[in-house]
């Protein structure tokens, strides 16, 4: 049976067709997932299927009823619940409360937690979700967040589950318990629609695939009978490679080295507890760790964002311990940071004016204490055309362009100082594989000009793939170093989980 | 403070013109309803603040301050601030420049532009407090410059009784050096007050345009405002950049209470309350989207309205009152962006659907 149909739906913003005659089917008990780049009309359309928006043409039918989906509440009734990429959890409340919030069984205006709590934890167990309703929001990991969302739509009912790019916050150990989740529901009835663009989840969890490319339906394929080179060409619209053609390192002198450093998280825990680490021009160290071992504090800790309370940083040769974060870019080192929302562009500034973000102060972007616009312009021309920023101006807000572009545009900003040392943190989180592919393609660039690069990532994958020499963290220290041709991402696994003991433990 | 910058970018000057005609308008049902008529009091308005010389030259004394205090609140909209102690700053910029009008005695024109200084300087030091309570402690702005207006009121109040007035409400008048009246261009109109501190008032403007969107200065205030995290990243020093931001924000403040002093009065009341003037940059900074030109736009509507309105009430026998609801219902529309939200679904009715 068909659960969900969209039959020629078409949905047009002023100026661009968001979807194009879309005809999305949906089997019961399957997971289809959607397949797009950013920006290629996945979210309006499930937008139009949560009733957020109105079709402007084409039929919906849900359980092959024709409806007209007017709002989220009618979405609800029709049974279909939509997991968001960002939360929309109350922080303070415990989980119980945030799943019946909105839903308040009550009798006399007197709410039933006990009766809702049992109920949830009913859910949790059928599911295996092992959620406890009476934790605090606050207090629970981001995967278990993710997981609260699931059973709200759950406890409201819903058989139709639409997860937004889910995997795009968690872990990869997050990401694996997902998909057994996800697996689970199906097998207990469900239909799930998963966004994505990430092309390994799909071909490790989904039944179908719907690849849409700007507002249309390009096909529909089995996952069983396709494979990641031809999902990734038909979303792009060309070939795609993966394999990043690298000639060997040739590392030369060492360019970063840290000694015995200790630094504290914004709670005053030590987080990186005395760590060793050596990078040297010609290679790139790709540094591999479950999210929250010390990464973050670490790269802030050597751009000077983060006091250092013990050890030693030197670039090059010169102490850089506890130097202001100009010192350190003026020492010759690149960051693209790992959120770059938060702090790698200013997002209400223009193209131009985010791309002197680190150098505005230098000649010739700025003469007696006035920003020479004509110079800031010209050096940003250049740069959105060597770096293939897609931009309409250079003088829109840089929050106007999709991710991919935002990114090329600090990679730009941060390459072109030609700075000896590289950090690249998460370059390609949430980006699209097209950008990937610049991306990765720039960073191996820099390595063979005779840069030492820093890659800190999430992406298992990108990791081995990147790098030269891979260095896993693991509760703030160093535990080890691979070869990423001699490993596997079960090898990193166990090196990342600490030991195969404590793995042991924590799957409990 | 993300609240004022959505408010900054929503509003063009189609919206700003509409929300008035709909302040206005409110203005006009709100007559109707008390039994006036509307239209012979927007025209008594309007006439009494322009037609006349001597009118259109306090109408143009109205402005002034407000320009100043506009664009002090509007300097620290742009850079992240909300400098709400633009009252309080406005106070000691009077004060300051009234002391130095009276107890100094240096020769004309020196003695004005000594004066104007200390004031500005005594705004500035103000805003500083905040300022550095912000940068250093991270207390908000907000409650501190709050305190801040109360603390100059009340100082201003106690020195003028008990150290330049021997016990009257007012301090003397300031020696004639350090006024900036000039006496031909009053006469010009007919005697009114306008004063050099419109000159330095539309300096200030040009002055605000340049240092914010021309200056290396500027661009770091507008990141720090925009993006605490990423101006760090940038290798910027946020706390010097609020705390600069909060001076040059105190300084136009005090600069609007030197002129007033200075030149409007000539000397300094005791005052049971606010004057209300540094309150009003909010709501000009508001109506004018924080731009300079912007600010120097709504600072003439709101003088017109402010002046206009004092002679509406004896010409048309309409309460000032209602001025100040037509203000605020102004302010409301701009703040609620409900013409911006009205243009969307006119736009929306004709054609396609806009993005959510």
């Amino acid at each position: 049976m068909n659960v969900v149909e969209m039959l020629g739906i078409t949905k047009r913003f002023p100026g661009i067709v968001a979807n194009d005659q879309i005809h999305l089917t949906v089997k019961k008990g399957e997971i289809h997932a959607l397949l797009g780049e950013n920006g290629a009309g996945k979210s309006t359309l499930m937008n139009i299927l949560f009733g957020l928006y109105q079709p402007d043409e084409g039929e919906i039918r849900i359980k092959e009823q024709p409806v007209t989906i007017t709002g989220p509440t009618m979405a609800n009734k029709l049974g279909i619940g939509m997991v968001h990429q960002h939360f929309m959890l109350v922080q303070p409340f415990t989980v119980t409360e945030n799943i019946i919030l909105g839903d308040e069984r009550s009798k006399l205006g007197i709410i039933d937690v006990k009766k809702a709590e049992s109920e949830i934890r009913r859910l949790s167990e059928r599911y295996n979700l092992k959620v406890d309703p009476t934790a605090k929001i606050s207090d629970i990991s981001v995967g278990m967040q993710q997981r609260v969302e699931i059973l709200k739509t759950l406890y409201r009912g819903a058989d139709i589950l639409i997860f937004d790019e889910p995997t795009a916050v968690l872990t990869p150990q997050e990401i694996n318990e997902l998909m057994e989740i996800m697996r689970n529901l199906v097998k207990e009835g469900k239909t799930i629609i998963f966004i994505t663009h990430k092309l390994k989840e799909i071909m490790s969890t989904c039944d179908r695939v719907t690849v849409i490319r700007r507002g249309k339906v390009i096909k529909t394929v089995d996952v069983q009978d396709t494979d990641e080179n031809q999902l990734a060409a038909l979303m792009v619209g060309r070939e795609v490679s993966f394999e990043i053609e690298k000639a060997e390192a040739n590392p030369s002198q060492t360019v970063l080295d840290i000694a015995n450093l200790v630094v504290e998280d914004n709670r005053g825990v030590e987080v990186v507890r005395g760590l060793n680490m050596q990078v040297r021009a010609g290679e790139v160290v790709g540094l591999a760790g479950v999210d929250g071992n010390g990464q973050t504090e670490l790269i802030e800790a050597i751009t000077g964002l983060r006091p250092v309370k013990g050890g030693v940083i030197r670039l090059g040769g010169h102490d850089v311990t506890n130097a202001s974060p100009r010192k350190v870019t003026e020492a010759g080192v690149g960051h693209i940071p790992e959120d770059r929302h938060k702090r790698g562009l200013v997002l209400d500034f223009s193209v131009s004016e985010n791309m002197v973000l680190q150098t505005y102060y230098q000649e010739p972007f700025s003469k007696n204490g006035l920003i020479q616009k004509d110079e800031v312009d010209k050096y940003a021309e250049r740069l959105i055309s060597e770096f293939d920023v897609r931009t309409p101006d250079k003088h829109v807000p840089i929050r106007a362009l999709s991710g991919g572009n935002q990114q090329k545009a600090i990679i730009a900003r941060e390459v072109d100082r030609n700075p000896d040392f590289l950090i690249a943190a998460q370059p390609t989180r949430g980006l699209d594989v097209g950008a990937i592919e610049f991306i990765h393609r720039r960073i191996i660039e820099q390595r063979d000009n005779g840069k030492a690069v820093l890659l800190v990532s999430l992406e298992l994958d990108e990791v081995l793939k990147l790098s030269d020499r891979v260095a896993v963290i693991y509760e703030g220290k160093i535990v080890g170093w691979v070869d990423p041709k001699n490993t596997s991402e079960e090898e990193l696994g166990l090196l990342m989980a600490g030991s195969v003991k404590q793995q042991e433990v924590k799957a409990e | 403070m993300k609240v004022l910058s959505r408010i900054n970018s929503q509003s063009t000057f189609i919206t700003s013109l509409l929300s008035i005609l709909l302040g206005m308008l409110i203005g006009a049902i709100m007559m109707v309803v008390a039994g006036y008529d509307p239209i012979a009091a927007y025209n008594a308005l309007f006439v009494s603040a322009l037609v006349q010389p001597y009118d259109l030259g306090e109408t143009l004394r109205t402005i002034t301050p407000l320009i100043l205090t506009g664009l002090a609140v509007a300097l620290a909209f742009r850079t992240g601030l909300f400098n709400i102690g633009v009252e309080g700053q406005f106070i000691v910029g009077q004060l300051v420049a009234i002391i130095v009008g009276l107890k100094l005695n240096l020769p004309p024109v020196l003695h004005a532009v000594v004066a104007v200084i200390a004031g500005g300087l005594a705004g500035a030091v103000w805003g500083l407090v905040p300022g550095l309570l912000k940068a250093t402690r991270g207390v908000h702005e907000v409650i501190i410059s709050i305190m801040m207006n109360f603390i100059a009121l009340y100082l201003s109040n106690a020195l003028v009784f008990h150290w330049m007035s021997n016990g009257a409400d007012s301090t003397p008048k300031i020696m004639d050096s350090a006024s900036l009246r000039i006496d031909a261009v009053s006469q010009m109109f007919g005697g009114a007050r306008l004063h050099f501190g419109l000159i330095l008032a539309i300096l200030a403007a040009f002055v605000m345009y340049v240092l914010v969107w021309r200056t290396r200065l500027g661009y770091e205030l507008r990141a720090v405002g925009h993006n605490p995290l990423a101006a760090e990243y940038a290798g910027m020093s946020v706390k010097r950049n609020i705390i600069l931001s909060m001076m040059f924000s105190g300084t136009f403040a005090g600069l609007a209470g030197a002129g007033e002093a200075l030149g409007t009065s000539g000397y300094l009341a005791i005052q049971p309350a606010f004057t209300g003037i540094g309150f009003d940059g909010i709501a000009v900074a508001l109506l004018g989207a924080s731009t300079p030109l912007g600010v120097v736009l709504a600072s003439v509507l709101f003088g017109i309205l402010t002046y206009g309105g004092g002679n509406m009430q004896f010409e048309a026998g309409v309460p000032f009152e209602v001025i100040r609801v037509v203000f605020a219902a102004i302010i409301l529309f701009v703040a609620a962006n409900v013409t911006g939200r009205l243009l969307g679904k006119f736009s929306r009715n004709k054609g396609g659907d806009k993005r959510a």
